[in-house]
C-alpha cells in the first residue's frame, strides 16, 4: 500500500459521521461573509448597507489575482459591512447579510442533471472557476484558479485529487466522494482539461473503503484517471506528502511548489465545486460542513450555505453539551479553537469537532527527554525538539538553517510528545518570524538591484 | 456550557504515551531478566535490586526536594529504570552499601548535577556501575556461582568472557543453550540473553524503542568477532567462526547494554543515522576492549565513550529532510 | 629516578615547545585594537541589554570610538550623564535625551476585563497574540503571560497576580526598551520619566469602538474626547477611537482625569484634582467594587466604582452596551 516516504502518526480516526448522508441545513435567518477567505489579498466589497442581493449574486470581488471572488448564500438585504469577530475573536470585515425569501440570481443549474460535456478552453474553465470564487476547501483556502494557471516553462503532467480526508473525525470529502462522485470525475476531467495533464490520480486512505469502491466503479469509464488506495497514516492529505504517496516524488523545500515536481493536487470537495462551477455557473456558496465530537448527540454531515453562525451547526447536531471544553474549526490535528461561535462558516471549514474538557486540556508538560519520537515523526525530515528550543532562545539563524520554513505545522510533533511539551506552538512562532525575516532580506536587497 | 472554552494552538490531541508510561514499560522489559536471574542466583538478586531502586528513588527525591527545589519528578518512574539498570550491572554477593553508593553517584552524580531526566550526558546507571568497578574492584568482580549447579568448573568464578580472555577455555566453553539461558556467573542483567531478547521484543511493540542501535551494536560485534576469528585461523576450525561471534553478542553485558543501556534517550542520537553511527561505535569499541583492553568486558566503557561524542553526533548528522537530495 | 629524570626532561621540552609555538601564533595572529574601546566600555554599565540596539557593550563602545558623529548612538541605561563622559573622553559631541521610563498602558486588570475563555498552549504572549484575541473579549490589551517580564534584563519589571497585568518599578527600569519589543500587543511605551515617578497616561490601547470597548473592559478609553477638549496644553489627541496624551505637551494638571468616564487615564505619583462639589458621592476613592455578575444593566454604576466620581456625567456619546448580540459564554 502506497503512502509517504518519512515520518506521519495515526491518531485515533473517530469518523463519527462517515455513515451518515449529507443533510441539507436550513436557511440561515442572518450570515456574515468574511472577505478574506482565502489565502491572498481580501476580497473588496460590491456591496453596501441597504442594497437588496440575490443566492448566488457577487458581492465582493477578488481584490488581486491572488484573491478570490465572493457571492451571496442568501437572498435578502445587507445590513452591515463592517469589523466582527471571526472565530479566533479577531475583527474581521465581514458583510451581513439578513434573509428575505430564497431567490435566485440567473444563469445558475440547481437541478441535479449529470453534465458530462465540456467544450470550454483552459482560458474559460479557469475563468468560470476564478469568477466562481473557489478556493481549496480542505482547509488551505488557496485560490483555486491560481493554482491552476501553470507559470511559464513548467509543465503539470498529472493532477491528484486529494480525497485522503487524514484529519481524525472529518467526513465531509468522504460522503462528497460517495454521494456525488460522479460529479466529481466529471471535476476531474474539466481539472486535467484545465491544466492540460493526461493523468489524474484520486488518492483515497483505506480507511474509506466504500468511497474506493464507488469512484474505482466510475473511473473505469473514463481514461487516464486512477483511484490509489493509500495507507492510513497522518499528515497523508497534506499537498507534499500526497504527492509523495502517489507519484513518489518529493517537492523540494520551499520556495519550491508541487508544480516543480509537474503535479497540481486538488481536494475533493474542490472538485466537486469546480463541477458545479464550470457545468452548472453554480458559484461557491454552500459546503459540506461535518458537525462532529465524541459528546455531540448526533455527528452528521450538513450541506450549509456559507456565513451560516457555528451555532446554528452546533445546535442542528443537539446542542453543545454540558461538558465542552473546546470546539474546533477543523478537525483535531490542524484545525482552530475557536472562542466566539457566532463566528460564520467559510469556505475552508470542513468540520466543527466539539471536544470535552476532559479531551480537550492538555496533559501538564515536562521537560524533554530527548526520546527523538518528533524527529521520527515529522513528515518533513526535521528535527522539532530543536526548533523548539532554538526559537525560544530566539537563535533565528539556527532555526532557519535548520530549514524550520519547510514545516508543515501538522502537529505530528507535538501530538506524539510524551512529555506534553507545546513544540509545534514553538515551532510556528519561529517559522513567522522566519518566514518575515526573510521577507525583510529580499525587500532589503531588492532596491540594491 | 458552564466553564470558558479552551483555546490552544493546533493539535488538539496528545499521545497516551507520557514519560512516565515509556519508563514504566522500560521496567516492564527488564522483568523477564529479573525473574531468570533470580532463578539463577536466589534471592539475593532482588535484594541488590530492592536496595538499588528504593535508593534511586530517594536520593532523586531528597535531591529535588533539598537541593534543586524544583518539581518532584519521581513520579514518572525514571528513577526506577536506572535503579533497576544499576543493579543489573552488580554481581549478587554485592554488599549493600556499595550498593548504596552506585546508587548515589548515578542519581546525584551522573543525572540530578546535570538537570535531571533528559538532561544527563552519560548513562546514570553505567556511570555508577563505572565507578563501582574503579573503586571497588574486589566485590565487583566477584562473581557467584549459578545456584542450580557446578556446571562450570572451568570457570571457576570467572565471568565467561574473563576465561576465555585469559585463555583459560575456549569460546565454545559454554553451550548456546547455556549462553541464552544464564546458566553461567556474571552480573544479574547480563545473564539472561533470551529473557532479555523478550524484553527487546516487548519495546520494539510499545515502541519504546526502535531497533537500529541494538541491532548494530549486535551485528558491528558479531562482525568484529568473525574477521578475528577469520585472522585467529578460522578457515583451520570453521566452527571458529560462529563460536567467537555467538560468544561475543551472548555473553557478558552486551545484549543488556544494547538494548536497555544504548537506547537510553538522553545519551543516544536523536535521528535513525546518527544511532546507527553510535551503535557502530559501540560494536567496535567494545570489542576492543573486549579482546585487547585490561578489561574482560568493554560495553559500560563503550556506551560511556559514545554518550559523549553524541552532542557531536546530533549537530552533524541531520535527519534526512523532505525533498532534499 | 631514571624514570623520575626522564619524566620531567620530557614535560619540560613539552612546556618550552608550547611555548615557542604559543608566542609565534600569538605574533601572527594579533589584532590591532584601539585601546580606547576596552576605556569607553568599562564607562558603559555592562549591562548588555542591546538597547542601544547593538549586541552588548563593546559593539557599542567600539561603534562610539570608531564613529565621528555619536549624535545618533545612546546608552538608554546609562542615559545622559554618561554618554556625556564618554563623549568628554572621546572628544565628541554627545546625544542628550531625557529619562524616559517603560509605561504599560492597559488598565484591563482580571476584575475590570473578565476572561471569556482559557488559554492552554505555551505560556507565551507571541504564541497567544499569533492565534487569537487572547483570553479576553478585548484585542488590544495586555495578554498577561508575561513575554515582557522574561525580555527584561533588569528586574524591573513583574506580573501583578491580582491585577494579572505587569508592573514597571520605575527605579529599577533602565527604558532600554527590551520589553517594549517583546510584547506582540504593543502595549508598552517608553514615556518621559518626571521627578519623583509622576506620570499620567491613558492606560488602554483599545481602537475598537466605545460599545465594543464597555462590552470587554470596563477600564478601557472609548474614545468619548472629553479629556481632549479640558486639556489646556493640546497634549491630547484622539484617533481611532482612542485618546493619548503626549508626554512633552503634558503638564500633569490632571484635569483629564477627573474627567474620563471609565478611568482610563491613570494618575501615578500624585493626588488627583479635588472633585467638583457637584457630587454628594463620597469623598474618598470606594475600595474597588466587586465585578458583579449585573454589571450590564447599569455600566454606569460600575464605572463609577473608578477613583473618579461621575455621577452627574452625560452618557457617553457612544456607548450602547446591550445592541450587539451578547456574548455566548453568559
Amino acid at each position: 500500500m502506497k503512502t509517504f516516504p518519512m515520518g506521519g502518526v495515526h491518531p485515533s480516526e473517530n469518523k463519527l459521521s462517515s455513515a451518515r448522508a449529507i443533510e441539507v441545513l436550513p436557511l440561515p435567518e442572518v450570515v456574515n461573509i468574511p472577505l478574506a477567505q482565502h489565502i491572498g489579498a481580501p476580497a473588496v466589497a460590491k456591496v453596501a448597507k441597504g442594497d437588496k442581493v440575490l443566492t448566488g449574486q457577487l458581492i465582493a470581488e477578488a481584490g488581486s489575482f491572488m484573491s478570490a471572488n465572493i457571492h451571496s448564500p442568501i437572498s435578502g438585504t445587507v445590513t452591515a459591512v463592517d469589523l466582527v469577530p471571526n472565530g479566533q475573536g479577531l475583527r474581521q470585515m465581514m458583510i451581513t447579510i439578513k434573509r428575505e425569501g430564497d431567490d435566485w440570481a440567473e444563469g445558475i443549474d440547481r437541478s441535479a442533471t449529470l453534465v458530462k460535456e465540456c467544450n470550454l478552453s483552459a482560458q474559460e474553465i479557469i475563468a468560470r472557476i476564478k469568477a466562481a470564487g473557489i478556493v481549496g476547501m480542505g482547509g488551505a483556502t488557496f485560490p483555486t484558479h491560481v493554482k491552476l494557471s501553470i507559470p511559464a516553462g513548467k509543465k503539470a503532467e498529472c493532477v491528484i485529487i486529494n480525497g485522503v480526508e487524514c484529519e481524525p473525525y472529518l467526513t465531509s470529502d468522504h460522503r462528497t466522494m460517495l454521494e456525488h462522485g460522479e460529479e466529481l470525475v466529471v471535476g476531474v476531467t474539466i481539472l486535467m482539461k484545465a491544466v492540460g495533464g493526461e493523468k489524474a490520480y484520486i488518492g483515497i486512505e483505506n480507511n474509506k473503503p466504500d468511497a474506493i469502491a464507488h469512484l474505482s466503479k466510475i473511473v473505469a469509464a473514463y481514461k487516464g484517471i486512477e483511484v490509489v488506495p493509500l495507507k492510513v497514516r497522518y499528515p497523508q492529505g497534506g499537498e507534499k506528502q500526497l504527492i509523495a504517496a502517489v507519484t513518489g516524488r518529493q517537492v523540494p523545500p520551499p520556495p519550491a511548489l508541487p508544480i516543480d515536481v509537474g503535479a497540481v493536487v486538488c481536494n475533493a470537495s474542490t472538485t466537486f465545486a469546480v463541477y458545479q462551477a464550470v457545468q452548472k455557473g453554480m458559484p461557491l456558496i454552500q459546503r459540506v460542513v461535518t458537525i462532529t465530537g465524541k459528546s455531540l448527540k448526533e455527528p452528521k454531515n450538513l450541506l450549509t450555505r456559507m456565513g451560516t453562525p457555528v451555532s446554528t451547526l452546533i445546535a442542528a447536531a443537539g446542542g453543545l453539551p454540558e461538558n465542552t471544553g473546546k470546539v474546533i474549526n477543523g478537525g483535531p490535528m490542524m484545525g482552530r479553537a475557536m472562542v466566539n461561535l457566532d463566528s460564520p462558516v467559510t469556505k475552508g471549514c470542513s468540520g466543527i469537532t466539539v471536544m470535552s474538557e476532559h479531551d480537550a486540556r492538555r496533559h501538564e508538560a515536562s521537560q524533554c527527554i530527548k526520546c527523538a519520537k518528533c524527529v521520527a515523526a515529522c513528515p518533513m525530515g526535521l528535527e522539532p525538539y530543536y526548533l523548539s528550543k532554538m526559537t525560544q532562545k530566539k537563535n533565528w539563524d539556527e532555526v532557519e538553517a535548520r530549514m524550520i520554513t519547510s514545516c508543515i505545522e501538522c502537529g505530528c510533533c507535538q501530538s506524539t510528545c510524551p512529555a506534553y511539551l507545546p513544540l509545534l506552538d514553538w515551532i510556528r512562532l519561529g517559522k513567522q518570524t522566519t518566514m518575515g525575516r526573510i521577507r525583510a532580506r529580499a525587500a532589503a536587497a531588492a532596491p540594491r538591484k | 456550557m458552564a466553564n470558558k472554552l479552551i483555546v490552544a494552538p493546533a493539535p488538539h490531541v496528545q499521545t497516551s504515551q507520557s514519560t512516565a508510561h515509556i519508563m514504566r514499560d522500560v521496567v516492564i522489559a527488564l522483568l523477564p531478566a529479573l525473574v531468570v536471574s533470580t532463578i539463577v542466583f536466589g534471592v539475593d538478586v532482588l535484594r541488590v535490586t530492592a536496595i538499588s531502586v528504593a535508593a534511586c528513588v530517594v536520593f532523586e527525591f531528597l535531591i529535588q526536594k533539598y537541593v534543586v527545589r524544583g518539581p518532584l519528578t519521581i513520579s514518572n518512574w525514571s528513577a526506577v529504570v536506572t535503579g533497576v539498570l544499576l543493579a543489573f550491572n552488580l554481581p549478587a554477593s554485592i554488599p549493600w552499601w556499595i550498593v548504596l553508593i552506585g546508587a548515589f553517584v548515578a542519581i546525584a552524580i551522573a543525572k540530578m548535577t546535570f538537570g535531571g531526566l533528559g538532561k544527563n550526558p552519560f548513562n546514570p546507571a553505567l556511570v555508577g556501575r563505572v565507578f563501582l568497578l574503579v573503586a571497588y574492584p574486589v566485590q565487583m568482580t566477584t562473581w557467584p556461582m549459578p545456584v542450580s549447579g557446578g556446571a562450570f568448573d572451568a570457570l571457576s568464578g570467572a565471568t565467561p568472557l574473563a576465561a576465555v580472555k585469559h585463555g583459560a577455555v575456549g569460546p565454545d566453553v559454554l553451550g548456546v543453550q547455556d549462553l541464552l539461558l544464564g546458566n553461567m556467573p556474571g552480573s544479574l542483567g547480563e545473564v539472561a540473553a533470551l529473557a532479555l531478547l523478550v524484553g527487546f521484543v516487548y519495546l520494539l511493540w510499545r515502541r519504546v524503542i526502535t531497533w537500529h542501535i541494538p541491532v548494530t551494536i549486535l551485528v558491528t560485534m558479531a562482525l568484529f568477532a568473525f574477521f578475528v576469528a577469520l585472522g585467529k585461523g578460522g578457515m583451520q576450525t570453521p566452527a571458529l567462526l560462529w563460536q567467537l561471534p555467538l560468544f561475543h553478542v551472548l555473553a557478558g553485558g552486551a545484549i543488556l547494554g544494547s538494548v536497555f543501556m544504548a537506547t537510553d534517550y538522553s545519551t543516544s542520537p536523536m535521528t535513525v543515522r546518527g544511532g546507527v553511527i553510535f551503535g557502530i561505535g559501540i560494536g567496535v569499541i567494545t570489542m576492543l576492549i573486549r579482546l585487547w583492553g585490561a578489561y574482560p568486558e568493554g560495553m559500560s566503557f563503550a556506551i560511556l565513550l559514545m554518550n559523549a561524542c553524541v552532542p557531536l553526533i546530533n549537530k552533524y548528522v541531520k535527519p534526512k529532510r523532505f525533498g532534499v537530495k | 629516578m631514571e624514570v623520575l629524570l626522564y619524566t620531567i626532561l620530557t614535560l619540560c621540552v613539552l612546556g618550552v615547545l608550547a611555548a615557542v609555538i604559543l608566542y609565534f601564533v600569538a605574533q601572527k595572529f594579533r589584532v590591532e585594537e584601539d585601546p580606547r574601546i576596552d576605556e569607553v566600555e568599562k564607562m558603559l554599565p555592562g549591562a548588555n541589554c542591546g538597547g542601544c540596539g547593538f549586541a552588548g557593550c563593546r559593539g557599542m563602545a567600539d561603534a562610539l570610538v570608531k564613529r565621528d558623529d555619536i549624535s545618533e548612538l545612546f546608552c538608554p541605561v546609562g542615559g545622559s550623564d554618561c554618554m556625556k563622559a564618554v563623549a568628554a573622553y572621546l572628544g565628541k559631541a554627545a546625544a542628550e535625551k531625557q529619562p524616559e521610563v517603560a509605561t504599560v498602558r492597559c488598565g484591563g486588570t482580571c476584575e475590570k476585563r473578565p476572561r471569556t475563555n482559557e488559554f492552554n498552549g505555551a505560556k507565551s504572549c507571541a504564541v497567544a497574540a499569533s492565534l487569537y484575541v487572547g483570553e479576553t473579549g478585548c484585542a488590544f490589551g495586555c495578554l498577561g503571560f508575561g513575554d515582557c517580564v522574561a525580555a527584561c534584563a533588569f528586574d524591573a519589571i513583574h506580573m501583578n497576580p491580582q491585577t494579572g497585568l505587569p508592573e514597571v518599578d520605575p527605579d529599577k527600569c533602565t527604558a532600554c526598551g527590551a520589553c517594549v519589543k517583546a510584547c506582540p500587543k504593543m502595549v508598552i511605551e517608553l514615556r518621559k520619566k518626571w521627578p519623583k515617578n509622576r506620570a499620567v497616561y491613558v492606560s488602554c490601547v483599545s481602537k475598537d469602538k466605545g460599545a465594543v470597548v464597555m462590552k470587554a473592559c470596563k477600564a478601557g478609553c472609548i474614545g468619548c474626547g472629553k479629556c481632549e477638549k479640558v486639556c489646556a496644553f493640546g497634549a491630547i489627541t484622539i484617533a481611532n477611537n482612542l485618546a493619548y496624551i503626549d508626554p512633552q505637551k503634558c503638564k500633569l494638571c490632571r484635569k483629564c482625569v477627573n474627567e474620563c468616564p471609565t478611568g482610563a487615564i491613570k494618575l501615578v505619583g500624585m493626588d488627583p484634582l479635588p472633585k467638583e462639589p457637584k457630587a454628594p458621592a463620597a469623598p474618598k476613592a470606594a475600595p474597588a467594587e466587586k465585578a458583579a455578575p449585573a454589571a450590564k444593566e447599569t455600566p454606569k454604576a460600575t464605572q463609577a466604582a473608578a477613583p473618579v466620581e461621575k455621577a452627574a456625567a452625560a452618557p457617553a456619546p457612544k456607548a450602547a452596551p446591550a445592541a450587539k448580540e451578547p456574548n455566548h459564554e453568559s
